[in-house]
């Protein structure tokens, strides 16, 4: 069972996303709204967290379960991309309220909505790879 | 052990988030949801249509039981571990939704007004949230990552791609909630 593991890790992101709200519409119009600090405060201690865990596995030379050296691949390049793909999540994050991983996190809690979003989610996908090669990337 | 009924501090919520990420990358993989969108259309057959999706599914097999935990862990959150004190959102965030018809939580996550299932009934809202699909999908792709991949991910490895990204998402969502809401609702 060598993805059980990725399902237990999955289990605990579901469970927090959940439990901290993050999943929640409300508080994604809250954020937007600047009127309270709990997603804000999610986010920044995530990346605190995650900056000070990478550069202590780097320090430190941790090694993966394969033995291998932990190394976090770098992100594409480009820029437009970023910007407008961005924005362009952006806006539907603020309409529908959730991300990627909520859709699915969601979906297993019985919103059947949900798979509207992610039936839109799909064509999106589908299109952005119907029209790669005509963007600037 | 009342306090994991309650909501969890957002201090405790973005620590775990962050080592979720890092035992991930201890299993020599990278957080990231939305990759898994393009996996779920190579699936259904999108290789057929774009060199995007000719990729190999099943090595992201992985992710997708990251999803299928996700889902299960949703499951068991919301049904054996919340109470109706849950989403104390801001009251003035309260004032301002009535105004757009769109009812207090009281315990819940989502809206009836966007989730209920009611919705399937109203093609408006069915737009709307396909609509709302299509633009987290178009774009969490065309950036190649969302919240996860990019806000925690890639910030975290402190990747100036990503912080463009997460600026992106701010400036869309901020226009989205202050300008475009107040016109659908």
């Amino acid at each position: 069972m060598k993805l059980l593991k990725y399902i237990i890790v999955g289990f605990v992101f579901g469970i927090v996303l959940t439990k901290s709200e993050a999943v929640s519409w409300y508080r994604i119009y809250e954020m937007f709204q600047f009127q309270s600090f709990h997603m804000y405060g999610i986010i920044m201690v995530a990346i605190a967290t995650g900056v000070i865990g990478l550069q202590i596995i780097k320090r430190i030379q941790l090694k993966n379960i394969k033995g291998e050296p932990i190394v976090v691949p770098d992100k594409e390049n480009g820029s437009l991309r970023f910007w407008v793909g961005g924005i362009i999540f952006g806006l539907g994050w603020a309409l529908v309220g959730s991300c990627p991983g909520p859709i699915f996190i969601l979906l297993g809690a019985g919103f059947l909505p949900m798979l509207l979003v992610l039936f839109g989610a799909l064509i999106g996908t589908f299109l952005y790879g119907l029209l790669k090669d005509k963007l600037i990337h | 052990m009342d306090f994991i009924f309650q909501t969890w501090s957002w201090y405790i919520s973005g620590f775990l988030i962050a080592i979720i990420m890092l035992t991930l990358n201890f299993f020599g993989k990278t957080f990231g949801m939305s990759s898994n969108l393009q996996t779920l259309c190579t699936m259904v057959g999108a290789d057929r249509f774009s060199d995007y999706f000719r990729i190999n599914w099943k090595s992201n097999r992985w992710n997708l039981a990251v999803v299928l935990g996700a889902m299960l862990g949703g499951f068991v959150a919301v049904h054996f571990m919340s109470v109706p004190t849950n989403v104390s959102i801001n009251p003035k965030t309260i004032e301002q939704l009535a105004k757009m018809g769109i009812e207090a939580p009281n315990g819940k996550l989502l809206p009836k007004a966007l989730f209920g299932n009611a919705v399937f009934q109203s093609p408006k809202m069915i737009v709307i949230l396909v609509i709302g699909g299509i633009l987290i999908g178009f774009g969490s792709r065309y950036a190649s990552g969302c919240t996860s991949g990019h806000a925690i991910a890639g910030m975290s490895n402190l990747q100036i791609q990503s912080l463009k990204a997460v600026i992106g998402f701010f400036i869309g969502g901020l226009v989205m909630s202050h300008f475009i809401l107040p016109l659908i609702f």
